[in-house]
């Protein structure tokens, strides 16, 4: 394999990765406040759906994205209302939520299947960088959107750690009792990571629709908010270890459609499976190990009840 | 400012225990009845195709109860675990594998065996193999508490892949033109059906699972037990049990459940193994257990209910609406049921300012 | 000169399901006052400070906080208004630093977390009132009682007002009581006010300045410390005298039952909880198990029953070794327990009443038709339960959580009794029960002891203990200090075992 079909699977590791990124840190920031959102494929899809029937409605790209990151927060908030104020099981909700995401999207974008579009977000041309040799074609020629979902993780990591916010969103997730004991409101943090989750699911669904395969099909994250929800604990719940296993997801998912013309003889079935393995292992393996700091968010998928004697 | 406030209830409402899950279901219609309208489509008209797809003939029942057949078994099995409070989330993964080890004795002694020894061979075969996937994460939750909901749901992945890997290569028919389906099961390895309906065996199969896991559960010394550690380890531990051993074992048992429901669709109704042999049974069993409150005669029912929703979703195309809407109207019963438990263990009061 | 209180709560009622836990109750603190609130478990002290604390909100009642009327509705309403809570169980993220737990919603931190800066604050408060803490420190690699400086830390930190503490000297050492006790006079120097809760007498007496008496959800007494005494204190919270006289005794003990010899056993953090525990126990006496919690008592008594194994050392019933016996095993040589965790351990929560009466022989035969469990003999066995032991129900198929403490503990206790044990161990069974609950279930320990079954009791109570028990071993740090005959000594003796003195030329194992 010569190096630029090395320099176009690298480049395509990170489109790949990019849909997941957004999604993954959604749901890191939901998990962080100890909600559980297994709802995150049929949030990408209603991003992906009503992302892409806006865009082709108004003409506007932007406008297709707010509709995503709509769509992702209003589904989230149903997550939000059932497990918190309610306290319905969490892992119950957020199947409901797929099942219904999927249901809706599919509703919804009928009429649209296959229809071609020509909007959506050209791929930056950056001065110097884009022209590096192999660099840049690896890492700066593409669109704002791939930018933006690094800058977004680094953000949150900073948010988690760095600030005071960031301590009150953990502390939820750790020990709820010990939050509402210090005035930190818990019901309102949840709600907020839960819809802003929400809302980066909705958006990496509408990469996928706008960006990454132009188009409207049924089902088309294909699994992917379920890599997204595997990556979380990939990444042991840091924003920034999530970037990194977004492009390892990323460049499995570039490498099974390469396989071949590599002359690889493995199939792509066993690439599939590959992220959720690992994900397998390193749950085990930070469990077995019970390492206090690296673990699960204490309190997740608990709900929180403060008359609860 | 009238604020709600929930009071924990002394006792479950007994009313409530019943209206709830009979409420989510009808408010899940009127939802369904809103989006519909929003999409401009005539909800009479769709409830209608709706209806009478799913039971306006007996065709259209023996349908129903042909998707309600394995909604029947992967419901128990998961009904199950979580009797144990064990939140086995991978049916789905658990019914392909199923499905694979039933079509690989299928493929291999189908052609030179009666069915006698084939069909039984089979569903040992579906037992075993769903019960590895549920023991895989039965294991690590029994000895090293690693949380098994997300096992399970990772493994359902590996096993759809697996399938997929099958399907696409080695088992694939070489007549099929290109789709990924094994070669057809001969005779032997199919399910006895009902006249010319395609209700098949499994039905009985089901029923008798069903009788089965009610007497065990209620009346065995292993039932009791599972009563018992479902509730509280804690308690289990100070009468004797054996916690490590029974989480194992009931993992083990429900996916050995589930995978006989992958081996029943193989045989009794694609008689094949094909991709995508199962459409999400897995996780709509979740629905029907929860729905069911995890009892064995409920679940029959309610998977019989939801059968119904997915015959009609299909007859419900021809007025030019998506098959997607079932999945609306499956997520939504979910819901209002989820939010509406919260009536069986709470009192809902509105608060007024009371306290200056 | 009439003070203006710093809190005053007045008609406060709170009622939860099936319980009145505050009856139209008034209260005020003044400023730089120690006041201890006194009463038996379930008296209401938790609900009403709970209350205070914004944690539940009353169903009546007015609260003032320096004179003006405040809602205090959430936690935060109440830590604004000055008001701090110390909760029995410590409200501390485990993954988090000492500095980070101080710092953790308070108004007043910067957006942006600075260690460094996070830190010298953390020392600056604690070093303000005499208090040493490693500011860097994980909460989970604390011990409880500097856990306990954490919590007060992060509330001074706040510039609370008013400290409540909830039973702050249960999970203390004695040295670090007198340690809390010298933080919260030095708090009260400067102003501020405590409230403790508590129900220990010989607390109240030496670190209060103002008690107010509690029973059964309303104030039954208050004054200055100096006008009262123990003797008043405890009519006030029992309402009745109490009889410190032994029970008389029919029988005189018979042989050893059980025998334990130097056995070790592991908590559950992984460090030795029974470092060297060696007693014996006889027929027909009840030796009491006394010491501050956690000192090894509830792993001596797991490792007793068979549901923790012991590292070494041999226990040993009527001259056989029974180490390698299991739970069932020794069920069935009559070993029988009651637990300190009664519903959760010793009954299941949403399991019926019926379920429960069979849980530890649920696989004897007399209750099975062939393969199933018949439900027509389970039930007459349960209703010889609860007709012989006074348990008060509306329905056999209700669930266990329905009932009352008190019935709770008798269903318990009479399910063990039922198994006719030959050894009865049980820990804190009268803890949290009303007096006359109290009453029924040492009764039924009395009566078990005149049958002959030897008894272990785990008490918290040093009264109880000459009241009920013929032995007692103190347990201190995993090590049984001393082994007394209860009517050959004294409170002061006991108390200073408890602590960790060593007894000379005293009968010991």
């Amino acid at each position: 394999m010569d190096i630029n079909a090395w320099t176009a699977l690298l480049a395509a590791t990170i489109v790949a990765g990019t849909p997941i990124l957004f999604a993954a840190a959604g749901e890191l920031l939901a998990e962080r406040s100890g909600i559980l959102n297994l709802g995150v494929e049929g949030m990408m899809l209603v991003g992906a759906a009503l992302g892409f029937i806006v865009t082709v409605n108004t003409g506007n790209h932007w406008v297709g994205l707010l509709a995503a990151l709509a769509g992702g927060g209003s589904m989230a908030a149903i997550h939000a209302l059932v497990t918190v104020s309610l306290r319905g099981n969490q892992v119950v909700s957020g199947l409901a939520l797929t099942i219904f995401g999927s249901g809706l999207s599919g509703f919804l974008g009928k009429n649209y299947q296959g229809i071609p579009m020509n909007y959506g977000f050209k791929s930056l041309d950056l001065p110097v960088l884009s022209d590096l040799p192999y660099l840049g074609a690896v890492f700066f020629r593409h669109d704002i959107l791939v930018y933006f979902s690094v800058i977004l993780a680094l953000f949150m990591w900073y948010l988690l750690y760095k600030t005071k916010w960031g301590l009150a969103i953990r502390s939820v997730g750790e020990n709820p009792q010990a939050a509402d004991a210090v005035g930190i409101d818990v019901s309102r943090i949840r709600y907020l990571c839960t819809i802003a989750g929400g809302m980066l699911a909705g958006l990496g669904g509408a990469y996928i629709s706008l960006v990454y395969a132009p188009t409207w099909q049924e089902n088309m994250t294909a699994g992917r908010g379920w890599i997204a929800v595997a990556l979380v604990i990939f990444a042991l719940w840091n924003p920034t270890r999530a970037v990194l296993g977004a492009y390892l997801f990323g460049g499995v998912e570039a490498l099974t459609f390469r396989l071949q013309t590599m002359g690889i003889n493995l199939s792509s079935f066993f690439l599939a499976m590959f992220p959720y393995l690992v994900t397998i292992l390193v749950l085990v393996v930070v469990t077995i190990r019970r390492r206090q700091d690296a673990g699960a968010p204490q309190a997740l998928s608990v709900a929180y009840d403060r008359e609860e004697r | 400012m009238a604020k709600i406030k929930l009071i924990r209830r002394e006792k479950e409402s007994p009313l409530a225990r019943v209206l709830v899950p009979v409420t989510s279901v009808l408010m899940a219609f009127a939802v369904g009845w809103i989006i519909l309208a929003l999409a401009g489509h005539n909800p009479v008209l769709v409830y209608q195709k709706l209806y009478n797809g799913a039971l306006g003939s007996s065709y259209a029942v023996s349908e129903t109860m042909v998707k309600a057949i394995p909604l029947m078994v992967a419901g128990l099995a998961v009904s199950l675990a979580f009797k144990m409070k064990l939140w086995n989330i991978g049916a789905e993964g658990q019914i392909y594998m199923g499905a694979l080890a039933a079509s690989w004795i299928a493929l291999n002694l189908g052609q030179s065996s009666g069915p006698w020894l084939v069909i039984p061979l089979m569903m040992i075969a579906a037992f075993a193999a769903g019960a590895c996937w549920g023991l895989v994460p039965g294991v690590l939750k029994a000895y090293w508490q690693v949380n098994e909901t997300i096992i399970t749901l990772m493994l359902n992945y590996v096993a759809i892949s697996w399938v997929d890997y099958l399907v696409f290569g080695p088992w694939k028919d070489p007549n099929s033109m290109g789709f990924p389906l094994t070669p057809i099961f001969a005779p032997a390895a199919q399910l006895p059906t009902w006249g010319d309906s395609r209700v098949h065996l499994g039905l009985i199969l089901a029923m008798v699972i069903a009788i089965i896991f009610y007497l065990s559960i209620q009346y065995t010394r292993w039932g009791y037990e599972v009563r018992v550690m479902g509730e509280s380890s804690a308690a289990a531990r100070y009468a004797g049990m054996n916690v490590t051993k029974n989480i194992m074992l009931v993992m083990l048992i429900s996916g050995g459940i589930a995978g006989i429901a992958g081996m029943i669709e193989v045989s009794g109704i694609t008689h094949r193994l094909q991709q995508g042999i199962s459409p999400g049974y897995g996780y709509t069993a979740i629905i029907v257990a929860w729905l069911a409150r995890l009892n064995p005669l409920a679940i029959i029912m309610v998977a019989f209910l939801f059968g119904a929703l997915l015959v009609g979703g299909f007859a419900v195309q021809i007025v030019g609406v998506s098959f997607s809407i079932t999945q609306v109207l499956q997520g939504t019963v979910l819901f209002f049921l989820l939010a509406g438990e919260i009536f069986i263990n709470y009192k809902v009061v509105l608060a007024h300012k009371e306290v200056l | 000169m009439k003070r203006t209180p710093v809190i005053e709560m007045k008609g406060i009622s709170k009622r939860f399901p099936g319980v009145i836990a505050n009856d139209k109750i008034s209260f005020r603190v003044y400023p730089g006052e120690i006041h201890a609130l006194l009463g038996e478990n379930g008296a209401g002290k938790s609900t009403l400070m709970s209350i205070l604390a914004g944690l539940y909100r009353p169903d009546n009642g007015i609260i003032k906080v320096q004179g003006r009327a405040v809602k205090l509705d959430s936690p935060r309403k109440a830590l604004e208004a000055g008001i701090g809570m110390i909760y029995q169980h410590f409200r501390l993220v485990d993954n988090f630093t000492v500095a980070e737990n101080i710092v953790l919603g308070a108004p007043k931190s910067p957006s942006k977390i600075n260690r460094e800066q996070m830190e010298t604050e953390t020392r600056r408060v604690s070093q303000s009132y005499g208090l040493t803490i490693n500011p860097g420190a994980r909460v989970h690699q604390l011990s409880l009682g500097e856990q306990q400086r954490v919590e007060i830390i992060k509330m001074l930190y706040r510039g609370c007002e008013v400290l409540i503490m909830d039973e702050p000297t249960t999970v203390l050492t004695p040295g670090e009581v007198k340690e809390l006790f010298e933080i919260l006079r030095a708090m009260s120097r400067q102003g501020k006010s405590i409230v403790l809760i508590t129900h220990k007498l010989n607390e109240v007496m030496e670190i209060a300045d103002y008690v107010t008496v509690l029973r059964r959800g309303r104030v039954v007494g208050e004054d200055r410390i100096e006008n009262l005494d123990e003797g008043r204190l405890t009519r006030m919270m029992v309402a009745r005298e109490v009889a410190y006289s032994q029970v008389k005794r029919d029988k005189s003990v018979g042989q050893v039952v059980l025998s334990v010899d130097r056995l070790k056993v592991q908590g559950d953090l992984g460090y030795l909880a029974v470092k060297q525990a060696s007693f014996d126990l006889r027929q027909g006496e009840i030796m009491a198990i006394a010491g501050v919690a956690g000192n090894g008592q509830k792993e001596l008594v797991e490792a007793l029953v068979g549901i923790r194994s012991s590292v070494s050392g041999t226990v040993e019933y009527q001259g056989e070794e029974i180490n390698h016996l299991n739970v069932r095993e020794r069920i069935s040589l009559g070993i029988n327990m009651v637990p300190e965790d009664r519903i959760g351990t010793g009954l299941v929560p949403n399991l019926s009443i019926i379920d429960n009466s069979i849980l530890r022989n649920y696989y004897k035969e007399e209750f099975f038709t062939g393969f199933f469990l018949n439900y027509k003999k389970v039930r007459r066995y349960t209703e010889g339960i609860v007709d012989k032991y006074n348990v008060y129900f509306s329905d056999l198929k209700h669930p266990v959580n329905y009932l009352s403490g008190g019935n709770l503990q008798k269903l318990l206790l009479g399910r063990e009794i039922e198994q006719k044990p030959r050894v009865l161990l049980a820990s804190y069974p009268v803890r949290g029960l009303d007096v006359a609950a109290a009453e029924d279930i040492y009764g039924l320990l009395l009566k078990e002891r005149d049958k002959g079954t030897a008894i272990l009791l785990v008490l918290e109570d040093l009264e109880d203990i000459f009241r009920i028990a013929d032995r007692v071993a103190v347990m201190y740090q995993g090590s049984i200090s001393g082994i007394l005959e209860v009517n050959k000594t004294s409170i002061d003796e006991i108390g200073s075992l408890m602590v960790g003195a060593q007894l000379t030329g005293v009968e010991n194992g």
